[in-house]
């Protein structure tokens, strides 16, 4: 069954801080919702071919023709924090 | 060698593929703009926005994929690589996971200066997936904030990685170089590795000979190498340092996790990098908002024959057909289709291979390298060029003038008949050329002594003379002339 | 009659007699929004001046007797998870509280070239993440016709707004019922569209392989209109499917004749509430007294859609929601504050000679992007992005979301099962009416399962429509009818005949003036 470390693990890989108290609750939330969905254990599916889509739509491409890019004025706009050139983000050397 | 290991080294090849635009979405894929100029909110990967996959992108895979010998996918799709970077904007690649387009191909190599036999690379996949953004970091406090710059970001690019099949060093370069003429020859990409058009991983291990047989050393991927001179160079050197430690730890592949280094080439060293461990878990899913590939036999049929010449074929042809050694064959073709087709417009008209070859591989080639044009757009045409070669083969202008008369031409753009006409050369007339001959061996008996004593080298004193006296004299054509009239003395 | 509650087939022919301006129109509405919206709380923005300026803009041009398009200057709602360029588009969420998108969404270019007149961006669940539009970070919207119960959700503003009175037309999303099932608890008519009907450009995703957009309107007719402006393919959306779009809102009037009708049996067990069970059997006796036949069926996979819904929808948010970084745009952290923090854990650790601890202390940057996100994002956001992470990452993910979508296939199967026997299905929407305001907030499953009837269609990505069946305790009952792919207008039509021969599409609560 999922633990509590495992929730702490998944809260990295998800970028999620959370506090402990949060933690305790996620974990015994998720357990219950991890368990309902284990229903589906009791199906046989060995020669059911998956389904990503809910289409049959193959091959959609776009011609290699150059469109307008954003002026950057435009790009940055949104980003908390930009140089007027560059986002910013904090130093992320020895990543 | 003697070393008791082999080296295993197998290499994974990222290239920017030559398209206008990028792979999902219409900005520019321009080198060298101002940062964040090559955006739009699909790159940025704003919410609600949507990739739409660039055709151009995948048949310029689809051809460098069926000319590396790949078997080629009916179905393909696409994945989502999840990670955390501040240059991944939507914090996922776009990349394609267990159904890449293409599979299963090789590229052969060989070494014209023959250090390792002709063999054969496997390529275990190649597939399209988009490139990140360009992170800049304060390499001098560290304490600054990095810069994003998002102007790469979603740039095509095709992952060629290849079987662990290399043995050495010079076979990794050589891989490198063989793949880089033949997406040169493809059009598929600049490869420019200073702009990044070209980036090169290797993952690199030793089987090492044991009293229980072959042994495998622990697998370490090594990065940052930005030439194929520093490939060579860090792969001489990890194989060296993996022998080190394996000396010192005995650690087998398996015992320890993969580790991923750096190449310094200032330093000519490679460095441990860390890594966390949850980085790796990089949860792959089909991405729903694109829809597969399908390819049917005719299209491939199509891209095949569309494919032209390849270098490897295009070597084997010129040496068949011009006489010419696999040396000069590499050389030919290395320096690029529009070098072979002016090679093989002159070397059809002189009706001479190697005459040709010597001329484009050191006048023409260096003339081309001084005015940095192409051969498509060099002024001395193979006609031309032609002309004076002919001239060469008919006796009328020795090879060291003929030097001097395509620097004039080159210069001028002046016909070599001109030039030599405006240089007085002309061909000197056998009975003209016998009577100097005569000359100069009644003059010169003391020479004429030494050539007969067993020094034919002596006769080069007389064909000085004799080109003082008449510049026009073919220097061939006169030494047999002095050993033959020396020789019925 | 109040322009309130004519239908907006009806006001547009008012508007093209010059009857009726758009300006009055909008204006009514605006009033009706600045009188009853600080209790109903469907709009998060509303800008009165530019509404009522591009609806003299659109008068101008009537009078001018220039070509109008088919919207003419009736008011649109948008959900506020759709891009508008240049204005804040929220999805309900902290995290885009200062979003102004550069573009606009293709269904809003759509609607802005139908020359609808948008009145004001409604609320919903946090990224469309709920049931009862208590998950928005701004306010929680209540139902018009009891306002201490919920609307339903994710739409819960956009079927709100349009009970109210406060909008004819409305723009929903639907990923695992958020159009039908608030369209069903306010008693409009509400449909979520074939996947790939309508293109998803400039939706915010939630779960992209389910997203829809869709509308929500007082009648059918409505619905046929505003979904004829809606659907079509876009180039810029690779989902979007290249097949003409009928005339809806011309067809909308034609009845279905031989109409073969199935009810399927899984539907009618446990849970369902008796005056729920009773509207629909209700409904099944008009459609019979209008000729229909009406099968017994099954959907043999039925009962696992929600939980197949809960493993694909949050794996693909867990995804769509990770460039939510505080990078590139959206909510960030106090930077300086987080980084003295880390610093001030790390020194302490390293004092109390705990250097392992200090060594695996999340970097700056790792810091940044867990802090930004758990303030961004609320409670149910988060569940969903840890439950999706967690079917995904090594090891789960053949459990969980392979299996899945082998399930899904099953589930789509039986559809195609039934639909060779039945034109259509019929079925609740909801087990059943609105429940109050906070009865499921702290029991996530059972909100997940209100969606137990909705859910399989979007797995399916086949269309589904909500129309009003019936009252119980004077809420809402709403009826479900679904149909095989792209058969929009046969959901239209059946719907239509419905409302022909019923009122309860004309029920409204009391906060809309009957004059
Ligand atoms: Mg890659
Ligand atoms: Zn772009």
């Amino acid at each position: 069954m999922l633990s509590r470390a495992d929730v702490e693990k998944v809260s990295l890989l998800a970028r999620l801080e959370l506090t402990p108290e949060e933690l305790e609750r996620m974990t015994a939330q998720m357990v219950q919702i991890v368990g309902y969905v284990e229903q589906l254990a009791e199906l046989k599916t060995d020669d059911v071919q998956p389904m990503a889509h809910a289409l049959e739509v193959h091959n959609v491409f776009a011609a290699d023709e150059v469109r307008p890019s954003l002026p950057r004025e435009a790009a940055l706009a949104n980003a908390p924090h930009h140089d007027k050139e560059f986002y910013l983000v904090p130093a992320v050397l020895g990543e | 060698m003697s070393e008791p290991y082999t080296i295993i080294i197998g290499l994974e090849v990222h290239v920017q593929l030559a398209t206008r635009t990028k792979l999902f979405c219409r900005c520019s894929t321009k080198f060298g703009a101002p940062p964040n100029t090559q955006t739009c909110p699909i790159c940025i990967g704003m919410p609600g926005t949507l990739p739409v996959m660039n055709r151009e992108a995948f048949a310029l895979g689809l051809k460098t994929a069926i000319a590396l010998n790949c078997q080629i996918a009916r179905f393909t799709k696409w994945d989502r690589k999840q990670y955390y970077y501040p240059d991944l904007p939507k914090g996922y690649q776009i990349s394609q996971y267990d159904l890449p387009f293409s599979q299963d191909g090789h590229l052969e190599i060989s070494d014209p200066k023959g250090r390792f036999k002709p063999k054969r690379i496997g390529i275990i996949r190649a597939h399209l997936e988009e490139d990140a953004g360009k992170s800049m970091h304060d390499e001098v406090s560290g304490q600054a904030d990095s810069k994003i710059d998002l102007n790469r970001t979603g740039t095509p690019l095709l992952e060629i990685v290849s079987q662990p099949d290399m043995r050495s060093p010079a076979e990794a370069k050589a891989y490198l170089q063989e793949l880089k003429l033949l997406l040169t020859y493809l059009g598929v990409s600049d490869c420019n590795m200073q702009e990044g058009s070209l980036r090169v991983d290797a993952n690199i291990n030793l089987h090492v000979d044991t009293p229980e047989g072959k042994v495998a050393t622990p697998i370490v991927e090594v990065k940052n190498m930005n030439s194929f001179r520093a490939v060579e160079r860090a792969m001489e050197y990890e194989a060296v340092r993996h022998w080190e430690v394996w000396q010192e730890t005995g650690q087998r592949l398996g015992q320890v996790p993969k580790q991923t280094r750096g190449w310094d080439d200032t330093a000519m060293i490679t460095r441990g990098q860390r890594h966390k461990e949850e980085s790796s878990d990089y949860r792959y899913f089909p991405d729903p908002d694109l829809v597969p590939v399908v390819t049917t036999d005719e299209e491939l049929a199509a891209v095949k024959s569309s494919l032209g010449e390849l270098p490897a074929q295009m070597r084997t042809r010129l040496e068949a057909k011009y006489g010419i050694k696999p040396y000069d064959s590499d050389v030919l073709v290395s320096a690029g289709q529009g070098l072979v087709d002016y090679y093989v417009e002159l070397a059809d008209l002189v009706g001479d291979g190697k005459l040709a070859s010597n001329w484009v591989q050191q006048d023409v080639m260096r003339t081309l390298n001084e005015q940095k044009v192409e051969p498509a757009a060099f002024a001395m045409r193979p006609k031309q060029l032609g002309e004076l070669l002919t001239a060469i083969q008919k006796g009328e202008i020795d090879t060291s003038r003929a030097r001097e008369v395509f620097l004039e031409m080159v210069a001028s753009g002046k016909s070599a008949a001109d030039v030599m006409k405006a240089q007085g050369i002309e061909k000197v007339d056998e009975s003209e050329l016998i009577a100097l001959c005569q000359e100069l061996i009644a003059a010169n008996p003391k020479i004429v002594a030494d050539i007969q004593g067993g020094k034919p080298q002596a006769a080069g004193n007389l064909i000085g003379q004799a080109k003082k006296k008449n510049p026009n004299i073919n220097p061939g054509r006169f030494r047999e002339l002095v050993v033959e009239l020396v020789g019925k003395m | 009659m109040s322009v309130l509650r004519q239908s907006a087939t009806e006001l547009l022919a008012k508007l093209n007699a010059g009857e009726v301006t758009s300006v009055q129109l909008t204006q009514a509405h605006l009033d009706q929004i600045k009188q009853h919206d600080g209790q109903v709380k469907a709009f998060l923005r509303v800008d009165p001046a530019a509404a009522l300026a591009r609806a003299k803009e659109i008068d101008d041009r009537r009078k001018a007797k220039k070509p109008l398009g088919l919207l003419g200057g009736l008011p649109v709602a948008i959900k506020d998870l759709l891009c508008t360029e240049g204005e804040t588009t929220t999805c309900g969420s902290k995290m885009l509280e200062h979003f102004k998108p550069p573009y606009d969404a293709t269904v809003i270019k759509k609607l802005k070239a139908a020359d609808a007149v948008l009145i004001g961006k409604t609320n919903l669940d946090e990224f469309a993440m709920g049931g009862s539009t208590e998950n928005s970070a701004y306010q929680k919207t209540a139902n018009p016709w009891d306002l201490a119960r919920t609307p339903g959700g994710s739409s819960g503003g956009a079927a709100a707004c349009v009970a109210a009175g406060m909008a004819p037309l409305s723009i929903g999303t639907d990923t695992g019922g958020s159009i039908r099932q608030p369209a069903a608890l306010c008693g409009v008519t509400g449909l979520k569209p074939t996947y790939g009907r309508v293109s998803r450009f400039g939706l915010v995703a939630f779960a992209s392989s389910l997203d829809q957009i869709g509308p929500l309107a007082r009648t059918a007719e409505d619905a046929a209109l505003l979904l004829e402006v809606l659907a079509g393919h876009d180039p810029l959306d690779s989902t979007s499917v290249d097949v003409p779009v009928p005339k809806y809102s011309e067809t909308v009037k034609q009845p279905l004749k031989n109409l073969r009708i199935g009810l399927v049996r899984e539907h009618f067990g446990e849970g369902l509430e008796p005056e729920v069970e009773k509207a629909v059997r209700d409904a099944v006796e008009v459609y019979k007294s209008l000729g229909a036949t009406v099968k017994d069926i099954s959907l043999p996979h039925g009962k696992y859609g929600v939980a197949t819904y809960y493993i694909i929808a949050p794996s693909e948010a867990s995804s769509n929601l990770a460039r939510y970084d505080g990078v590139h745009y959206g909510h960030r952290t106090n930077e300086k504050q987080m980084v003295a923090e880390l610093a001030d854990e790390r020194n302490k650790l390293v004092a109390a000679g705990k250097t392992a601890a200090a060594e695996a202390l999340d970097n700056p940057l790792v810091r940044m992007y867990r802090r930004s996100r758990a303030e961004g994002f609320g409670p149910e956001v988060k569940r969903r992005i840890m439950l999706g992470t967690y079917a995904l990452s090594a090891g789960y993910y053949d459990a969980y979301y392979l299996k899945a979508l082998k399930v899904r296939r099953l589930i789509r199967q039986d559809y195609d099962v039934a639909f060779n026997e039945v034109d259509l299905i019929v079925g609740p929407v909801t087990t059943s009416p609105a429940f109050k305001l906070g009865e499921k907030v702290d029991d996530p499953l059972s909100m997940y399962l209100v969606d137990l009837y909705t859910v399989s269609a979007n797995l399916a990505g086949i269309g589904g429509i909500s129309i009003p069946c019936g009252m119980s305790r004077n809420l809402p009952l709403g009826l479900q009818l679904q149909a095989p792919p792209f058969e929009e207008e046969r959901l239209l039509r059946a719907a239509h005949m419905f409302q022909q021969a019923t009122d309860w599409h004309q029920q409204f609560p009391a906060m809309v003036p009957k004059a």
